[in-house]
């Protein structure tokens, strides 16, 4: 048997969160460092992994534990699986686990436990990517939950809502969304076993059977998941949790709730629900795409009303999820790569943008637009780091954003045609308020308040460089991201297709 | 040889000044001298690939018809043998790119060379050079680009490296609203070329330009006559942003917060023209359509009129030739429309000279006169600024079309263009705009550099790294438009869409320019210089009072966009708000708060008291016991279920 | 005399249960409410006997049970007398009034 590699990047974080719970709570530095080393092995793991994957071949690589048996009444298997569409979401986890790190490097309000949190936390969103087994998928998934509600309600900040409603409200939506997402797969479980004859909860295994369901149990089956997921990926109208759980979550939890966490629904609506249930997922794709575009459109109104930094980006982050949820609709090549590919751009500068956000916060102690103003003066690395957020966040070409979107353009618009433009439009209200947002924390004459400040530097750069490497290098060669994604697209789209043309019958 | 290499290796041209910004951003950026050095450097050994790669085209008459096309895959989706999109990377030279490849690097070199002086001592110096480098590099990109999503790109970076550079004084609240201005105003029109491009994309699978203009030839077997219109207009509203046209056209004055070689470099001599050039590398789609090369002409011809009705009126050095740059992409748009890409291009051509000389010595000026912008502020500055004067005055007779001067070949053959495609109103519009064009140049020339000394100036002449690539300019206002000249028309035979246009010689059109460029000129000259103390300007300004204030609030557009974006944007985002927090997280909330009064009523029922619990149960336990007694077996098996 | 039959048993069962069961719903002093309980117990443990020795007397299911019961039994009173003893050192009572804190 192969060096089990998937494991070893599952596990490198909860190891070093192992670790701490030994060293001593007064040894700060010992516990970020530690931090850094697990969070690091992993991303240099799934680096190694994401280019040594063979796209030519496809399918399912580095598979662990597909004869693992974990409950074999109910054919789970501790499967863990990496192809062209959960790899791309790895490697995002470990660069914006990594970069969160780092991010929280001032963190000295018990750093012992906020670090061991963050540890599990990662291992449990890494989980779901690579998990190939729905069971051990929705296991991951709760393992998500906990943390993020601990984390916000002692960590967080307190604005506009308190920190403890901004905690319950994140987590109660996320669980009821599950819940949605439960009752789907328990479902869809007991129909797939009732027509197989035996309990099998692999992705592939499931899929095939679940394929040949009746059109009418996909139809419900698939609304149900795509409420649950849906809730997860913040698709209007179940996405008022996304602007007020971000802004009161510490900067840690904003980048990687926003950056991926939000991406499992959107992961989960194209793996699983749209790949087992195809004929649900046209059935109800008119309507996924309306709620995208209404999505794009109605967030990005709603950014430009913000004065809150973590609203700005909040609401925008609900505005390019739209797009994915546009994306998947459209359900053929293009527009799934470009669903997978732009959960990937905005993971990336959604991260960036928290990370350098919760700087300035740390800093100003303010995040209040109107109290800012001229910060490139006093803290240049910082602007850069915003302002490179801000252009890949309004689409830039030449940033990581840029192609994904393009590609979305392209899908939504051959799709479903003038309805489309509508989200296209969006393009132009997010350079609206992303410009203002960035012109008036940054720009005008620099405020004597803030002359003092020290800019970012040594540990609190991270973010910055490895982000914003990411954000470069992944606009001008997409064909990085892209030929992966697409090594997973086309299999999984050639299935769908074949089932739509004779599923449904049964 | 060399030339073989260069038209080989032409992405050589903006891939050096982007090593450029790369290698201030990360290095040379603590020594401002070595990264001028670098910036400069780069560029100046790109524009001797783009001459040598431009040399080997213009020696082949095949590249007319034929463009040197090379490209490699940038990514792919769908199958690898049939993908469902393949985009390109490639570089595509044919005498149009060629010459603006040129044309770009030449004039990027000097102006990169100029602002060594101009931005002497300012913050930011460095930084200062990584953008222009960012943008050479960008605006290389666009003009060699052998796809449109290619050149949509470096479109988009240009616009970029034009909003860092026009906010480049960070702290200025003008600058910063600017900046943000020019990249929202862009991005609209963006939109709508976006629009187009993706119609291309779906419609003809493919964004390459040789490949579309092939298919578009025949785009009957693809889509309809009415879809092909509309997918013009929409290319079309991308350069009305870029290139500044009505109704667009309102961040390009702002843009002049910039420094003054952003100005000459980007909202004179290249970015701005990009909108023109991309409506020439799209020809084989407007030339399809005749209503959308209609809307071309007129959007031109219109533009360049409004704009020089405002220039008249304003009083900032900058603005002036913020608003003459308006008026003059205006007669290269109307040129394209009227079917004349070659008079386009060399209008686009000669105006990159003149123009950009115009704003270098505009802003040798103001480096003079530190950044005091107001021509009535000036005068006299002839005597101590020599060589900048008299160089703004060759540039201000191209501007006029005074022979043989650049602008007036070039000006004379999109009248010429005009006439002969029976566009009578377009020709009138443009003659008349000839006029204006000479009257607000000498009002200013006349004004800043004439007349009499201001006591409260102290100017004194820049230093050689800003005056030489003035000269240089000067020479080229001077000399490029006989390229084009009537009797030998070198131009028209290279630059052209379609067969080269042989008409007669239209000397009645040329006098008749001539003549106005003269009186516009005289008119300035009677207004402004002879009566020195210009009672009779500011009484034509009382006379025409409303107009007057109408012009020089430059018809309240800005005003009306302002309206608009804050009483109608802002508050339906106000609105939307509203909504999101009162009625979708209402009913988030509301259902959290059911939860909790449901809670609230059931808690009654909880006393705490230990025993009512057990009798609650006990009961329960009874109740069940008495069901199951007296009925038969399916009600037990319905209330315990499945459990066997 | 007849012989002591089943029934015997059942009903001496639920007279006990019966007096289990009001001790535990009327009585204020918690370990009268133990006790109580065990008095339930107990009449379950007869049940359970007795059905053992009448219907199936081969095997010992119910006398083991039983004795089961009997463990958990004890077990529960350690538990619960510890309980009691201390709340009452908090609270200085052993009356079921005073215990109403089991709701929020």
């Amino acid at each position: 048997m192969d060096f089990p590699i998937l494991l070893t990047i599952l596990l490198a974080p909860v190891a070093a969160a192992l670790i701490m719970v030994f060293v001593p709570k007064e040894e700060h530095m010992l516990h970020k460092s530690i931090a850094a080393v697990g969070t690091f092995v992993s991303l240099a793991l799934s680096l190694f992994v994401y280019f040594t994957y063979n796209k030519e071949i496809g399918g399912l690589q580095f598979v662990f534990g597909h004869d693992l048996p974990w409950i074999k009444d109910l054919g789970v298997t501790f499967f863990l699986a990496a192809d062209g569409i959960s790899l791309p979401m790895l490697l995002l986890t470990n660069l914006i686990g990594f970069s969160a790190v780092f991010a929280s490097w001032n963190i000295n309000n018990r750093p012992r436990e906020f670090f061991i949190l963050l540890m599990l936390l990662i291992t449990g969103v890494m989980g779901t990517f690579i998990a190939h087994d729905l069971f051990i998928f929705l296991l991951f998934y709760e393992v998500v939950v906990i943390p993020i509600y601990i984390m916000v309600v002692i960590w967080g900040s307190s604005k506009r809502v308190t920190k403890e409603y901004a905690g319950m409200k994140l987590t109660i939506y996320l669980l009821i969304g599950s819940a949605f997402l439960l009752a789907g797969v328990i479902a869809l479980f007991v129909k797939t076993t009732a027509l197989a004859g035996v309990p099998d909860m692999s992705f592939t295994g499931m899929a095939q059977v679940a394929q040949q369901l009746s059109r009418f149990d996909q139809i419900w089956l698939f609304a149900l998941m795509l409420i649950g997921f849906g809730s997860l990926i913040s698709m209007w109208p179940f996405h008022s949790w996304s602007p007020d759980g971000y802004a009161g979550a510490p900067t840690a939890v904003s980048m990687i709730h926003a950056g991926v966490l939000k991406k499992i629904g959107g992961y989960g609506l194209v793996k699983i629900a749209v790949y087992m249930l195809p004929v649900g997922a046209s059935f109800w794709a008119p309507y996924m795409a309306v709620l995208g575009i209404i999505g794009v459109a109605y967030a990005a109104m709603g950014a430009l009303a913000q004065k809150d930094l973590k609203y700005v980006v909040g609401y925008s982050s609900v505005s390019h999820m739209g797009y994915v949820i546009l994306a998947v609709a459209c359900l053929d090549v293009i527009g799934l790569n470009g669903a997978v590919a732009n959960m990937f751009a905005h993971g990336v500068m959604a991260a960036l943008f928290f990370s350098m956000i919760g700087f300035i916060y740390e800093k100003t102690h303010t995040r209040w637009i109107p109290d800012m103003g001229g910060l490139a003066r006093q803290t240049p690395r910082l602007a850069v780091g915003f302002m490179m957020a801000a252009m890949a966040s309004l689409g830039l070409p030449g940033l990581v954003s840029f192609i994904p979107e393009f590609t979305i353009f392209i899908s939504g618009f051959n799709n479903f045609g003038g309805l489309a433009v509508i989200g296209i439009a969006g393009i132009i209200i997010t350079a609206l308020y992303v410009l203002r947002a960035g012109a008036n924390t940054l720009f005008g004459p620099p405020r004597p308040e803030y002359n003092h400040l020290e800019d970012i530097r040594g540990p609190e750069l991270v973010p910055l460089v490895v982000l914003g490497t990411v954000l470069v290098v992944g606009g001008f060669l997409p064909s990085l991201l892209f030929d992966m994604i697409n090594s997973g697209v086309v299999p999984l789209h050639a299935a769908i297709s074949d089932a739509l043309q004779i599923g449904g019958k049964l | 040889m060399l030339v073989e290499f260069a038209m080989q290796h032409a992405w050589l041209v903006p891939l050096l000044p982007a090593c450029a910004f790369v290698v201030i951003v990360f290095l040379t950026r603590p020594w401002q001298k070595l990264s001028a050095i670098v910036a400069v450097g780069s560029m100046a050994m790109s524009c001797v690939i783009a001459t040598l790669a431009a040399y080997g085209i213009f020696t082949n008459h095949e590249y007319i018809e034929k463009p040197l096309v090379y490209a490699t895959r940038w990514f792919s989706l769908g199958l690898p043998g049939m993908p469902d999109l393949l985009v390109e990377v490639g570089v595509q030279l044919d005498p149009v790119s060629a010459m603006m490849m040129f044309m770009v690097s030449f004039i990027a070199t000097f102006i990169y060379l100029y602002s060594i002086g101009y931005m002497e001592g300012e913050e930011g110096f460095s930084v200062f050079f990584s953008y222009l480098s960012l943008f050479g590099a960008s605006m290389l990109l666009l003009v060699i680009s052998s796809n449109l999503l290619q050149m949509f790109i470096a479109w988009e970076l240009v616009g970029l490296c034009s909003y860092l550079l026009i906010g480049f004084y960070t702290h200025k609240v003008s600058a910063r609203e600017a900046a943000k201005k020019a990249f929202v105003t862009c991005r609209i029109a963006d939109f709508g070329l976006l629009l187009g491009l993706l119609s291309l994309q779906i419609i003809f699978g493919t964004l390459n330009l040789v490949e579309l203009s092939d298919k578009i030839a025949h785009f009957e077997e693809y889509t309809t006559f009415g879809m092909i219109t509309l997918i013009a207009v929409l290319v079309f509203i991308g350069p009305i942003g870029k290139s500044g046209q009505f109704p667009l056209h309102v961040w390009l004055p702002d843009a002049m917060e910039g420094p003054t070689p952003v100005s000459a470099l980007i909202h004179a001599a290249t970015m701005v023209v990009a909108g023109v050039y991309l409506v020439a590398r799209t020809m084989f789609l407007f030339h399809e359509v005749p209503s959308a090369m209609q809307l071309v002409a007129v959007t031109g011809g219109f533009t360049a009129f409004f704009a020089a009705t405002i220039a008249i009126t304003q009083r900032e050095i900058k603005r002036i030739l913020a608003y003459s740059t308006v008026s003059q992409i205006g007669y290269m748009m109307l040129a394209l429309g009227v079917g004349s890409l070659s008079a386009g291009l060399f209008h686009m051509w000669t105006h990159a000279f003149f123009k950009a000389l115009m704003f270098l010595g505009a802003g040798s000026v103001l480096h003079a006169l530190h950044h005091k912008a107001d021509v009535w502020e000036m005068g006299g500055l002839v005597k101590k600024m020599p060589i900048t004067a008299w160089t703004f005055v060759v540039g201000g007779l191209a501007i006029a079309g005074i022979p043989p001067f650049a602008g007036f070949w070039s000006k004379d053959e999109i009248l010429v263009a005009a006439l002969g495609g029976g566009h009578y109103v377009l020709f009138a519009l443009a003659a008349f705009t000839a006029f204006l064009t000479a009257f607000y140049m000498w009002r200013m020339i006349f004004l800043a550099f004439f007349g009499e000394e201001n006591p409260e100036n102290h100017p004194h002449e820049s230093p050689w790294v800003m005056t030489l690539p003035l000269v240089v300019l000067a020479a080229g206002a001077i000399s490029v438009g006989w390229l084009g000249t009537p009797w030998h028309n070198i131009w028209g035979e290279w630059i052209r869409f379609g067969h080269p246009h042989h008409g007669p010689i239209n000397y009645g059109a040329m006098i008749g320019s001539i003549v106005l460029a003269a009186a516009g000129i005289y008119l300035a000259y009677t207004l402004y210089l002879k009566d020195a103390k210009k009672k009779r300007a500011r009484r034509m300004a009382e006379w025409f009072g409303p107009v007057y204030r109408m012009l020089y609030n430059k018809y309240y557009i800005d005003e009306l966009y302002l309206w608009f974006n804050h009483a109608l944007v802002d508050g339906t985002a106000r609105l939307f708000y509203l909504f999101d927090i009162y009625v979708v997280d209402g009913i988030v909330n509301g259902i959290g708060a059911f939860a909790r009064f449901s809670g609230d009523g059931l808690r009654v029922f909880q006393s705490g008291r230990l025993q009512n619990y057990v009798l609650v149960f006990f009961l329960g336990v009874l109740a069940v016991a008495v069901l199951m007694a007296f009925s038969g077996p399916s009600a037990t098996s319905l209330l315990l279920g499945g459990v066997k | 005399m007849p012989e002591i039959s089943l029934t015997h048993y059942v009903v001496l069962s639920a007279l006990l249960f019966s007096i289990g069961l009001f001790g535990v719903l009327t009585k204020r002093n918690a370990v009268a409410v133990l006790i109580c309980i065990e008095l339930m117990l107990n009449a379950v443990n007869i049940n359970l006997v007795a059905f053992s020795k009448y219907i199936t007397p081969a095997d010992f299911i119910g006398q083991i049970f039983s004795i089961f019961v009997i463990t958990v039994a004890a077990a529960e009173v350690g538990v619960g007398l510890a309980i009691i003893i201390a709340i009452y050192r908090n609270r200085l009572s052993v009356n079921l009034d005073d215990f109403d804190w089991l709701k929020w």
